[in-house]
């Protein structure tokens, strides 16, 4: 038995050494590979962080006093705003508006510096023009921090609740924290397309060069034929995740709060589970253009639309924010904004990493259950 | 070693037959030929053999296991070359050989005297990719990664074709000397004339076997007198000779004519030929080879 | 007349010399077996002659047009069928035969002609309408090789076009390349057959790049006293360097 343990590990070292020279030797493909997150990155991060600098806003002061002069000064002075026009009354804010002099309008209440000192809360009332959701969520989020900072510096002890309201007709997902939310969803889409795609054609490309039907008929066992292609790409993957991580913190700024150790692991959960659906998919189907194609458009798509990266699960009709349980990408973005962004722990993400796990693990064992150990 | 039942297999649910109520058997140590054309069921049968497809119907055994039940134990023991070249392009010579061997529980070491003939004329190149390698040595590096688990019978799936007449004569050396060392070995070909390289054969056309015989019985089973014609004209020749009341068939066969006929003698169509304008005539009567069996066994059916 | 003229025509990749100073020709009419070992390098030779390739030295005219300079008049002027392409096994006999038609421009009139010429040559009136995929290998190599003629080229390249088909389907298709040559079409055309060879009227070995030999077969088989010509290619390419 013994001997048996020691074959079998050869045998599986075999195998993935064999793979890692398919993925080395294409030199195009890996170039893809590990070019295609760091372009992607730059051109989300970049694209969108351009957008909230200068944005223009307008101003509506009632107040007029000491604490609402100097927020004012404090906005203006921030490189994400100009403040582009001061208006008197809420006609001449709507003309402004309309003539398209700014984005978005800032509106101080007249009691401003009392409800801060009487710790009423503070209460900022924001317009924003619809059409350019990015823009007013960013603001709002650079807002509120600004002011809050400003509340802080005020009034050190207390701890005001504070309240920035948005005009109605604009779309707005509370959950969504500006541009930097998008970097988890890169992360998510990446390492989605590239773990599907690749374990998927890469198997597929044995059945079309004949490999298969040779390692079929060897004693191998199917479930290390899955084990074997899935590492190289687990490898290309983690080396992608970090890759990413490097290029948020550094490139983007982006802040990494959370528990490294964690957002790895729930990283490889999240690949292995991508990886499975390559698996799937690759026992589905016979050609590599099948295999591609049902990868792209079967998962990319899907999870574009129903992950929360894009469009906010929770203003779905309901069927459909069933359907996006399934999808295991939504449940890792959870994670990837909460312990990255939010810095939170285990105990608060358990339940997506649970339901990941459990997906990961049905996906395996599907895969496992239509290997065919025979060409038909 | 190798028995196959009434085997038969359909595609298509049913609308395809590749393979019709075929059954031969193969003794330990034999050479055995499958010969026919291309869409025969050649494959089919082999992929049958090797456990990679189920039969339609029938039964059929390999070194004593089902090929329905028993498919992990085949796999331990056989040898598999498919018809198309199917190691891995992107690997050198030595990778390719060394992957195998650990996928059959094996290293290249433990067998090397199975493939030292084989793989010494590889090594020239064992750093190549064999992607780069000509038709004779990637077909020669298949055999070799086929023999490295020393199966005990082995199945070679067309190894000749596409393959030029110097490199086929050194492999049908090779099968010669494994056979030699005991292998069972069956193989296909498309070239009728390999088929008296082999110690038995099965013609096989349209999924049905024709015969199944030593090439020298097929050979002698031929049912009538064969003659050969030849002339300075052979298109016209071709013509003429199919023109003649008694001809039963005419075919090209390289430099003349095979012709059989219905009745009459042969002086009569040397006169009939006589008649026409040819020069050089040469008529003569020939042993018949496995092609000319192969045609008269296909228009007999 | 002479359809093909070739002078020490090389074509080299690299240091690698595939083909080393060719010179042969072809007369009008005639059936020119091209063999060669494997890697001696018939593919590379026959891609220059069809205008796939642009040689490295030497001269080569093609039903009278310069390799170097006139590949697209080449390529209107030969057919070309090869084992591994030839029809689209989705399309029909004569859908494959309509966009031939149209791939050389041929009128509504010739078209039908054509199709009618070949739907009775092959007694394919049944099967004009079946998928090409639904035909067994040898009518569709008999099919692909009419649809190759279609617009009467000057040569037909023939590559394996025989490989794998059955012994009477075989010689039905060297029926069919007789008929062109009665037509005046060159056919210039590669085979692991050696019985093939025989029916050519020229035949031309290869060996690592070079002709070594070229004649009609029964002078080969004089000249190497050998009995067949498999014998006679086989004592030509023993000797070959280039195994690859």
């Amino acid at each position: 038995m013994a001997k048996g343990q020691k074959m079998l590990r050869i045998q599986f070292l075999s195998f993935v050494r064999k793979e890692f020279y398919h993925v080395l030797r294409d030199k195009r493909t890996l170039m893809v590979l590990l070019g295609l997150p760091i372009v992607q990155i730059l051109l989300f991060g970049f694209a969108l962080t351009s957008e909230v600098k200068h944005a223009k806003i307008l101003l509506l002061d009632n107040a007029k006093d000491v604490a609402s002069q100097s927020l004012v000064t404090k906005i203006s002075a921030s490189s994400y705003f100009d403040i582009q026009q001061s208006v008197q009354s809420y006609d001449e804010l709507e003309e402004a508006f309309k003539k398209g002099k700014g984005a978005c309008a800032l509106i101080i209440p007249y009691n401003f510096a009392s409800d801060i000192q009487h710790g009423g809360g503070v209460r900022l009332q924001l317009i924003a023009d619809g059409s350019d959701v990015n823009v007013s969520k960013t603001v709002v989020n650079y807002l509120t921090a600004i002011t809050g900072d400003f509340v802080a510096a005020q009034h050190p002890t207390a701890n005001l609740p504070m309240h920035i309201s948005l005009n109605q007709h604009m779309l707005y997902n509370p959950e969504m924290s500006g541009s930097m939310s998008f970097i988890p969803g890169v992360m998510a889409l990446i390492l989605l397309i590239l773990c599907t795609t690749l374990t998927a054609v890469s198997i597929v490309r044995e059945k079309e060069l004949g490999t298969m039907e040779l390692l079929l008929v060897s004693p191998f066992k199917p479930i290390l034929v899955i084990l074997a292609k899935a590492i190289p790409y687990l490898t290309v993957s983690i080396v992608n995740f970090t890759v990413i991580l490097l290029l948020s913190f550094f490139v983007l700024d982006m802040p990494i709060r959370g528990n490294l150790l964690l957002l790895y692991a729930e990283a490889v959960l999240f690949i292995i589970a991508c990886l499975s659906i390559g698996l799937l998919i690759s026992n589905l189907v016979k050609t590599q253009l099948a295999a591609m194609l049902i990868s792209m458009m079967g998962t990319m798509l899907p999870t574009m639309i129903f992950s929360g990266i894009f469009f906010p699960v929770e203003n779905m009709p309901i069927l459909l924010q069933a359907f996006a349980n399934l999808i295991p990408a939504r449940w890792f973005y959870v994670v990837v904004k909460a312990v990255m962004l939010k810095g939170l722990g285990f105990s608060v993400v358990w339940k997506e990493a649970l339901v990941m796990l459990g997906m990961t693990v049905g996906l395996l064992a599907l895969s496992l259950k239509t290997f065919k150990v025979r060409l038909e | 070693m190798i028995g196959l039942r009434n085997i038969t297999k359909t595609y298509s649910k049913g609308s395809v037959l590749a393979v019709d109520d075929v059954s031969f058997f193969v003794d330990k140590g034999e050479l055995f030929g499958l010969i026919g054309p291309d869409g025969a069921g050649k494959t089919s049968i082999f992929r049958m053999l090797t456990t990679l497809l189920l039969p339609t119907s029938g039964s059929a055994m390999v070194d004593g296991y089902d090929v329905a039940n028993d498919y992990k134990e085949i796999r331990r023991t056989v040898g598999y070359m498919p018809g198309k070249f199917s190691l891995y392009q992107d690997l050198s010579v030595e990778e390719n050989l060394h992957f195998f061997a650990t996928m059959f529980n094996t290293s290249i070491a433990e067998n090397y005297a199975m493939v030292k003939d084989i793989y010494e004329q590889l090594a020239p190149f064992k750093k190549r990719r064999a992607g780069a390698l000509s038709g004779g040595m990637k077909q020669k590096l298949a055999l070799c990664c086929a023999l490295i688990h020393k199966p005990t019978v082995l199945f070679l799936d067309e190894p000749t074709t596409g393959v030029d007449v110097v490199s086929r004569r050194e492999f049908w050396d090779m099968l010669r000397r494994l056979k030699s060392q005991g292998i069972t070995i069956l193989v296909s070909t498309p070239y009728m004339d390999e088929a008296v390289l082999c110690e038995r054969i099965a013609l096989i056309q349209k999924g049905r076997i024709l015969s199944i015989d030593t090439p020298q019985n097929i050979v002698d089973s031929f049912p009538v007198a064969l003659y050969a014609a030849k002339s300075d004209g052979m298109n016209a020749l071709l013509s003429d000779a199919r023109a003649y009341p008694h001809m039963g068939s005419c075919y090209a066969f390289g430099e003349y004519l095979h012709l059989t006929l219905k009745e009459g003698s042969v002086e009569d169509f040397s006169r009939y030929l006589g008649t026409k304008k040819h020069s050089n005539i040469e008529v003569k009567s020939i042993k018949p080879g496995i092609e000319d069996c192969f045609i008269e066994r296909m228009t007999g059916n | 007349m002479k359809v093909i003229s070739v002078d020490k025509l090389t074509k080299t990749f690299g240091s690698f010399t595939a083909v080393d100073h060719i010179s042969f020709d072809v007369n009008q009419g005639e059936i020119f077996g091209f063999l060669g070992a494997n890697g001696a390098g018939k593919t590379t030779a026959m891609k220059v002659l069809c205008g796939l390739l642009s040689p490295t030295s030497g001269s080569a005219t093609v039903a009278g047009y310069d390799v170097y300079r006139q590949p697209n008049k080449i390529k209107q002027n030969i057919g070309y069928m090869s084992q591994k392409f030839s029809l689209y096994e989705d399309l029909t006999v004569l859908e494959n035969m309509n966009f031939y038609g149209g791939v050389y421009n041929l009128n509504n009139e010739q078209l039908n002609t054509q199709r009618e010429q070949l739907i009775n040559r092959l007694d394919l009136h049944n099967e004009a309408k079946k998928r090409v995929s639904e035909l067994p290998l040898g009518w569709k190599q008999k099919v692909a090789f009419l649809v190759a003629i279609m617009h009467h080229p000057k040569i037909v390249f023939l590559d394996e076009p025989t490989g794998g088909v059955d012994p009477i389907t075989r010689r039905q298709f060297w029926d069919l390349i007789y008929e062109a040559a009665a037509n005046d079409i060159t056919v210039f055309v590669t085979t692991h057959y050696m019985d093939e060879a025989e029916y050519c009227n020229r035949v031309s070995i290869m060996v690592d790049g070079r002709i070594d030999a070229l004649d009609a077969p029964a002078s080969l088989k004089t000249k190497f006293s050998a009995d067949t010509m498999d014998e006679v290619f086989y004592r030509l390419a023993r000797g070959a360097k280039r195994g690859e």
